[in-house]
């Protein structure tokens, strides 16, 4: 059975690197083309009713408009993949507290956007300000990616010159900190009532928004999915620059980075910080998406369920964390039908895709080789098996 | 800011930190014995405690244990607890590493699949004990299976009595059981990995695989080894929770083996001294904590004090040893 | 060779999906919201029907579950479907269920939410689909207060229960209180309204997080504060074992709770630490319910409705009632549970402009535990 598996597996693998090479091989037009076919296709997924295809759809119930609100979660999850990907795959640091990250950029448009917030009501009485004012849904965005930059700098700052076992435990420490203080300050927070009419790109949630409302959750989707393409595409430049190679370079080793002058403190903070924005980033989609936040949505368990998509994607390649999110936030959706299962499922189907593939899904070319390498070693050495 | 009641039953709050610390510290011993050896970290070990818990409950269920047996039947209970506690939990630590690890080692994997395979391995045993087993056993067992996922009730083996009083420091008769049971199987552990033949393979393997394999130590044997005894400790930790607390539930491992885990780190990982100290440090400051402000927020105070420790000493308080002791 | 295959696909893909995208769109959409046939419609339960505090929300589930099977049973053309949406009482699970749930426009009406959380996280969505959300026990204050105007609760809120309590404790002649919250949005809430009414008699208050299985802190705090009563605002998973615990330290003050432990889990949990406990709840004792309710949901459940049982009974017969009447669209509906006044089985349902049953209609009981039964003591007074 495993060795069939293994064997479907290997077809798939081979299928899979002859895509690659066949995708390098094309001239530049080509990819250009079959980008622009990538990306139309993406937009136009909520709409899916291809015959043949719409057993995709995860409406559990007939006529239910479902499908678009889970290519949602879908798209801010490949937003945190990506960002997590920048830490885990690409700086080698196992940060286990990402989600203190989402929260902050959750809060950060709930706390400044919302007139529910005590923040904003405390501004409100401050400055004599009307008691319909709040700060708008761009200038949101712009607060939650700098106090998640901050936060990432302020956590990484102590904790980036712990070793990598001692950062995973601290930043699932951090996670937790963030969650547990949104819950019980409840002087800035409003604690575990959490905070309601978080606005949207059109202000805040009402029956007169045209697009952005509470219902329909495509525009949402499509605006989801335009963050995830820049994101992708400024990531992508980052990797390939100078900043790009010395993460490499300080998780192949450190010492040695330190030598040829890559002075691994100061790229370690940096990916940790553009880590943390774009979870931020992520977090404030999310918010403004639910119009409601309360702490108990940013629990550990989640923290631990985005390292997840990262390594059984493939950590280090963009395209395998980005397949490892959406089939993560996907499968639980479409599964339903299991409902009590579907987490036991969930969790054999983890355990199995790290025994039979350690690389993940769809490896990063250079990721496979060490890990081809390492099992070499471990061929080499018979004792350790 | 409560410190007045701090000061003031300052002892107190030092006694229950103890016996609080005392069962993070034998949880934390498995994932320090594992992590020695292998450099992982076995992040479904919480898992392994809930098992045995569930294993406990079941003995007592099934032998029509009532609320505050005799003496006589009460230690008989207990001792027949350990027994299957420590069985279920490492016969569980075993599974584990014979199904999932194994594998992963033979390709030399890094890290981090270790610890996603736990966490995936850490969901199945979460979902298997509160979804599958009620529905299959909650007809045979509806006692120790009530609702999926809803929280079981125990019967009180011990009644709680106070043994003696310093000043106005109360002990009682629980927390003297469950600090002096803890300590022992430390003690039996650290005596066992210090002073036995085996315990010099584990420590070679530790120090060097390559030439603990060369001098003839059979390093699968060792960890196999490690990962039983650290599922034993988890299922005396079962025992002594069963008996304290009173209560299980499929997701208790949680919260636990992040406390414990975190000890482990306080401590040292990798130390099994430190596994001690690092509990009973961890259970003391979130009862001190706890007073001093108020009980929701002593996860915050543990984990702060967490990482102002490991800003100081990078390395835990006694720093990592099982290997590098030079005993 | 294989140049120009590749280019011919990436063409045609590019092609077809456009073509695609210009021809197929789902079906979804559309605003009014019609059900099919002369009668008859569906409606959504969503709660916490599995997870730690399960035990209080079932019973419910059932009670409306029995409502819509004798409904279908007396009116064979006039067929009334119920979804259920198992949010395990998690705001964040149950905000996509009310995303699904507004964008489908066959659901007409919605029992739910059952807990203080999910309700409030979903009332803006139902709110503007122009569905009408009636809680069974949603009971926190100021649900009602923010101008929702489809929510609608046939249960007492918290203030009422709290003033119960309050008045509760006063005739037991209640001197130092001991108040213990698990800092979750319904706890803390009863928990505050409690501290509000009693003033002085409180001496001292402690809060705990979720979760939570060692009580030693807190039971110090109680010991010190000599406490003769004990008030805990949460549910069962922290509460069976604070009590067990307090019990063993061998404080002795008598523990009262509020409806978030009437949940036959809690006397098991404690083993017996439970013992003599109070629990308020505003739901009728069985007995005590309306015609035929409670002998008709022992038969069909095989055990005694528990909390709430009546009041999801009477939730579903609200949107029961509308469809025999030929409601059929969620406006109809909207109006007809906003205009209710008949007698249930529970109480007298008739909403205020809040949407707060008549607060003079709210009964509030206090139960007490006896092994592992939960057994009805007295009817409370409101404040």
């Amino acid at each position: 059975m495993i060795d069939k598996i293994r064997s479907a597996d290997r077809r798939r693998v081979s299928v899979l690197t002859s895509v690659g090479d066949r995708w390098r091989a094309l001239t530049k037009w080509q990819q250009a083309l079959g980008l622009a076919a990538f990306v139309a296709i993406l937009y136009y997924l909520p709409l899916l009713g291809i015959p043949g295809l719409t057993w995709l759809r995860t409406d559990s119930i007939q006529g239910g408009n479902n499908w678009a609100g889970v290519l949602f979660v879908c798209a801010i999850y490949v937003l945190v993949a990506i960002g997590l990907n920048v830490v885990v795959g690409l700086a080698g640091l196992l940060d286990l507290g990402y989600i203190g990250f989402f929260a902050i950029g959750a809060y950060s448009v709930a706390l400044f956007g919302s007139v529910n917030s005590p923040v904003v009501k405390w501004i409100q009485q401050e400055f004599d300000l009307p008691s319909t004012w709040a700060v708008t849904w761009a200038i949101c965005l712009f607060i939650a990616i700098v106090l998640t930059m901050i936060s990432g700098v302020l956590l990484g700052w102590p904790t980036l010159r712990l070793r990598g076992d001692y950062l995973a435990i601290v930043t699932l420490g951090f996670g937790e900190i963030i969650r547990i203080v949104a819950r019980n300050a409840t002087g800035v927070t409003n604690g575990p009532v959490g905070i309601s009419a978080i606005p949207g790109p059109e202000g805040a949630p009402s029956a007169d928004n045209k697009y952005f409302g509470l219902i329909d959750a495509k525009p949402w989707y499509w605006l989801a999915i335009t963050f995830v393409l820049i994101m992708v595409f400024l990531v992508r430049r980052l990797e390939h620059s100078r900043v790009g190679r010395a993460w490499l370079a300080v998780r192949e080793d450190e010492d040695a980075a330190a030598v040829m002058g890559v002075y691994p403190f100061k790229f370690k903070l940096w990916a940790f910080a553009i880590g943390a924005a774009l979870g931020g980033l992520s977090g404030f989609l999310f918010g403004s998406r639910n119009a409601f936040i309360d702490p108990t949505q940013f629990n550990a368990n989640l923290s631990i369920l985005f390292v997840a998509m990262v390594v059984v994607g493939g950590s280090g390649n963009m395209i395998g964390v980005s397949l490892g999110a959406v089939l993560l936030a996907y499968l639980p959706e479409r599964f339903r039908d299991f409902a009590d299962y579907r987490w036991l499922v969930f969790g054999l189907a983890m355990v199995l895709v790290m025994i039979l593939r350690p690389q993940g899904l769809v490896p990063s070319r250079r990721r496979a080789r060490e890990l081809k390498d390492r099992a070499a070693e471990a061929e080499e050495v018979p004792a350790r098996v | 800011m409560h410190f007045d009641e701090l000061i003031g039953h300052l002892g107190q709050h030092t006694v229950d930190g103890l016996s609080k610390g005392a069962i993070y510290a034998l949880i934390a011993l498995g994932y320090t014995l594992v992590y020695g050896v292998l450099r992982l970290i076995n992040f479904a070990h919480s898992e392994v405690f809930m098992v045995g818990t569930f294993a406990v409950l079941i003995l007592w269920n099934q032998l029509g244990v009532e609320n505050n047996p005799p003496i006589g039947q009460a230690i008989l209970f207990l001792v027949l607890g350990l027994v299957v506690a420590a069985v279920a939990s490492g016969g569980t630590a075993l599974a584990l590493e014979r199904i999932a690890y194994r594998p992963l080692r033979r390709k030399n994997a890094p890290p981090l699949i270790f610890l996603i395979t736990a966490i995936g391995l850490s969901l199945v045993f979460v979902e298997l004990f509160g979804q599958v087993l009620p529905k299959l056993l909650g007809g045979v067992l509806p006692a120790a299976f009530g609702r999926p996922r809803q929280i079981v009730g125990m019967p009180t083996i011990i009644q709680q009595e106070t043994l003696f009083t310093i000043g106005n420091t109360a002990i009682t008769n629980i927390q003297v059981i469950v600090f002096v049971a803890a300590v022992a199987m430390m003690a039996l552990l650290d005596w066992f990995i210090n002073r036995t033949r085996y315990g010099r393979g584990v420590r070679a393997v530790a120090q060097n695989p390559e030439t603990a394999a060369l001098m003839g130590v059979n390093q699968e044997r060792v960890i196999m080894l490690i990962f039983v005894l650290g599922g034993i400790m988890a299922g005396a930790a079962a025992l002594l929770w069963s008996m304290r607390f009173g209560f299980t539930q499929n997701s208790i491992g949680f919260v636990l083996g992040l406390k414990a885990f975190t000890a482990a780190v306080l401590g040292g990982i990798g130390n099994l001294r430190g596994a001690l100290l690092g509990g009973l440090f961890l259970g003391i400051v979130e009862v001190y904590g706890a007073t001093l402000f108020a009980s929701n927020w002593e996860d915050v105070i543990a984990f702060v004090v967490l990482i102002v420790v490991l800003m100081f000493r990078p390395t835990g308080l006694l720093g990592e040893s099982l290997g590098r002791a030079r005993a | 060779m294989r140049r120009s295959y590749v280019r011919a696909l990436g063409t045609v893909a590019l092609a077809a999906t456009l073509v695609v995208a210009a021809g197929c769109q789902d079906s979804g959409g559309g605003d009014g919201g019609t059900a099919s046939g002369d009668c008859g419609g569906k409606i959504a339960i969503f709660g916490a029907f599995t997870g730690d505090n399960a035990g209080l929300v079932i019973p419910s589930l059932n009670g409306a579950k029995l409502a819509v099977k004798q409904f279908n049973e007396a009116n064979p053309n006039c067929k009334v479907t119920m979804q259920e949406f198992d949010t395990q009482g998690d705001p964040a699970v149950a905000t996509p269920f009310a995303n699904q749930i507004a964008g489908d426009n066959s659901f007409l009406g919605v029992i739910g939410g059952h807990f203080s959380g999910e309700s409030d996280a979903t009332m803006p969505i139902y709110q503007a689909a122009g569905l009408a959300m009636v809680a069974p026990s949603a009971t926190r204050t100021d649900l009602t207060a923010k101008g929702n105007t489809s929510f609608y609760r046939v249960v007492g809120n918290d203030g009422t229960q709290a003033g119960a309590v309050a008045s509760y404790l006063k005739t037991q002649n209640a001197a130092k209180v001991f108040l213990i919250d698990d800092a979750s949005a319904y706890g803390a809430g009863i928990t505050e309204e409690l501290g509000k009414q009693l003033g002085p008699i409180v001496v001292n208050k402690d809060k705990i997080q979720e979760r939570q299985a060692q009580f030693d802190a807190t039971i110090s705090k109680i010991k010190a504060a000599q406490a003769d009563f004990v008030f805990y605002g949460g549910y069962t998973r922290e509460a069976a074992p604070l009590v067990k615990q307090m019990r063993a330290a061998g404080v002795q003050a008598k523990f009262v709770g509020p409806d978030g432990l009437y949940d036959p889990a809690f006397p098991a949990g404690a083993s017996g630490g439970a013992e003599g406990a109070i629990i308020t709840c505003p739901c009728l004792p069985a007995d005590k319910a309306g015609g035929t309710f409670s002998a008709d949901y022992q038969k069909e459940f095989g055990i005694a409705p528990g909390s709430y049982g009546a009041e999801g009974f009477d939730a579903a017969k609200i949107y029961l009632d509308a469809f025999k009447d030929g409601k059929k669209t969620r406006a109809d509906i909207l109006a007809y549970v906003k205009a209710y006044d008949k007698q249930g089985v529970s109480k007298y349902i008739k909403f205020d402009a809040k949407g707060d049953v008549d607060p003079s209609k709210v009964v509030i009981w206090a139960y007490q535990i006896k092994g592992t039964a939960i057994e009805p003591l007295q009817e409370l007074k409101l404040s």
